[in-house]
């Protein structure tokens, strides 16, 4: 058998941010190719101004995040073999973020929402000069860590996704994981539950767990990250028996930060 | 959508060529069945219980006028349907359910249908504003359920109790598989999940609460499974139930 097997027939975006069109290659392929390879053929043979983000080839480092065939996917770990031999595969940019060119997007939209985030503040040391964590608590937020930051989960939520108004008031999956490995963290002193219910916007998300779906890391975004801050924003916030608690261990509740509105549990 | 920063401008083409729009019609067809089925059961007002079978949504049966009262809370002025008094706690329940919700948002609200489909709504505000912002109270139908889990347990105990002779009858199989789908999906809810010690940042000191935490989440992790088998099992036992007491199957009884 020889290597080159078959033909790929791709249809890729080709545009900038005015405007652009789909375009279909057929170049040859070998056994055991990725998408990635496929579009590095294309530029090698057919169009070399191809635009394209890719660092790793490994799906760690999250840069080739790309929409293949309408699915939120890395470029370089989705194999050929899982299209039906001769099918046109369609590939475009993440269409949650402007395109600078081709299928490289502009993602800085997320590094301005990790700005917003306060950072680890660990409790002070213990009396012997340590601090010490314990397996069980580390355990859950190791999970959160996994992100390569690929924001293929950002791309793929429908409430910045179809609704550009929301930006400004929505971190995005992507941050709720980080938030919450920071609030779940057993050393941790900062307290962003204000943070996550305003600025961020926990409450815009409905929990329609597209962003699970998409994560090429397996983080379970939904349920380990966003309902785990949700019920903690209901106590919090929502829930009355709670505030009649904290009333009478008179902790009292949060204060919002200048601008905000009270939260409702406030005027109960 | 074209917007002002060309996010959209390649277009709103659905580039899905899976049969991405199957799952939301399935959660429309299975949701709305069952919350009809559920109406019309609930205003039907009888053939309810089949000795000694009590319908789960005629459980607690708190009126006079029960056919099988568990706890007679009205007199017997009350003479609607006794299950309006109480249908209304598993189906807040279920519809303020995180995972439930989800399939509603999909499939009734089409925001969004599918992953990378489009939202059917020109804009949207999720869970911030009413109605929806309601949903936040949903560790409130957990304690309610819980009673009600309670009720269901004692129900499925009677319904060993052939005239003070212990049996088995189908019935009897059914109302235990039942209560045993409805706690794994009670005990796996996410509310309870939080509140048995997901709360904690630390399970060092709390080894109690670390274990209920354990066993919560290894039933959540299948709460959507749970979830629909409860739902349709639910349905069929009342179903069952009704069929018995309406002479149109006769129970088979392997002990009593
Ligand atoms: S579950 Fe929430 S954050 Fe994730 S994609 Fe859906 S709406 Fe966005
Ligand atoms: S959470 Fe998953 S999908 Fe989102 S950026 Fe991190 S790795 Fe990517
Ligand atoms: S190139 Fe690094 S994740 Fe694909
Ligand atoms: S019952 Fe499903 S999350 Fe509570």
């Amino acid at each position: 058998m020889t290597d080159e097997t078959r033909d790929a027939t791709m249809s890729i975006w080709r545009g900038t941010k005015t405007g652009g069109r789909f375009e279909t290659y057929t170049v040859p392929m070998v056994e055991g190719m990725v998408v990635l390879d496929v579009i590095h053929r294309i530029q090698a043979l057919r169009a070399p101004d191809l635009a394209v983000r890719w660092n790793c080839k490994a799906g760690k480092c999250g840069s080739c995040s790309a929409e293949i065939n309408g699915h939120a996917r890395l470029l370089c770990m989705t194999r050929m073999n899982t299209f039906a031999p001769g099918e046109e595969i369609t590939v475009s940019p993440m269409k949650t973020f402007p395109i600078i060119k081709d299928l490289v997007t502009d993602v800085s939209f997320n590094y301005e929402k990790a700005k917003e985030i306060p950072a680890f503040k660990p409790k002070p040391k213990e009396a012997d000069g340590t601090r010490r964590m314990y397996q069980e608590d580390i355990d859950r937020v190791q999970e959160f860590h996994k992100c390569i930051e690929c924001f293929l989960c950002q791309d793929t939520c429908h409430v910045i996704r179809d609704h550009e108004e929301n930006k400004k008031a929505f971190a995005g999956p992507r941050f709720f994981v980080r938030l919450a490995a920071l609030e779940m963290h057993p050393l941790d002193t900062n307290d962003r539950l204000e943070l996550i219910r305003q600025k961020a916007g926990l409450g815009f998300c409905n929990i329609t767990k597209c962003c699970t779906e998409v994560c090429p890391e397996d983080i379970h975004i939904t349920d380990n990250a966003i309902i785990p801050l949700k019920e903690r924003i209901v106590t919090e916030f929502y829930d009355p028996l709670a505030w009649v608690k904290r009333r009478v261990l008179s902790k009292g509740a949060q204060q919002p930060g200048p601008g905000e509105p009270e939260p409702p549990s406030a005027k109960a | 959508m074209a917007t002002a920063s060309g996010v959209r401008r390649i277009g709103d083409r659905v580039e899905r060529k899976d049969l991405w729009w199957v799952e939301p019609l399935i959660y429309v067809v299975v949701l709305g069945g069952f919350v009809v089925y559920a109406t019309w059961a609930s205003l039907a007002n009888g053939n309810y219980y089949a000795d000694p079978y009590l319908s789960p949504f005629y459980s607690p049966c708190l009126a006079q006028n029960c056919v099988h009262p568990t706890l007679p809370l009205l007199g017997s002025w009350w003479n609607l349907s006794p299950a309006i008094l109480i249908v209304g706690s598993p189906l807040a329940f279920r519809f303020t359910c995180y995972y439930y919700r989800r399939s509603y948002y999909r499939g009734f609200f089409r925001s969004p249908p599918a992953c990378l489909v489009p939202d059917a709504p020109k804009t949207y505000s999720g869970e911030t504003r009413f109605p929806f912002i309601i949903q936040n109270l949903h560790r409130y139908t957990l304690y309610i359920a819980v009673l009600v889990l309670v009720v269901l347990w004692w129900d499925a105990i009677e319904a060993f109790n052939f005239h003070g002779h212990f049996g088995i009858g189908l019935g009897t199989v059914i109302m235990v598989a039942n209560v045993l789908l409805l706690t794994g999906y009670t005990l796996g809810c996410h509310s309870a999940r939080y509140l048995v010690g997901g709360y904690l940042d630390s399970f060092h000191k709390a080894s109690l609460r670390f274990r209920l935490w354990t066993y919560s989440n290894r039933l959540n992790v299948r709460h959507n499974r749970w979830a629909w088998a409860s739902l349709v099992v639910v349905g069929l036992t009342d179903l069952y139930i009704r069929l018995v007491a309406m002479g149109v199957i006769v129970d088979p009884r392997w002990i009593s």
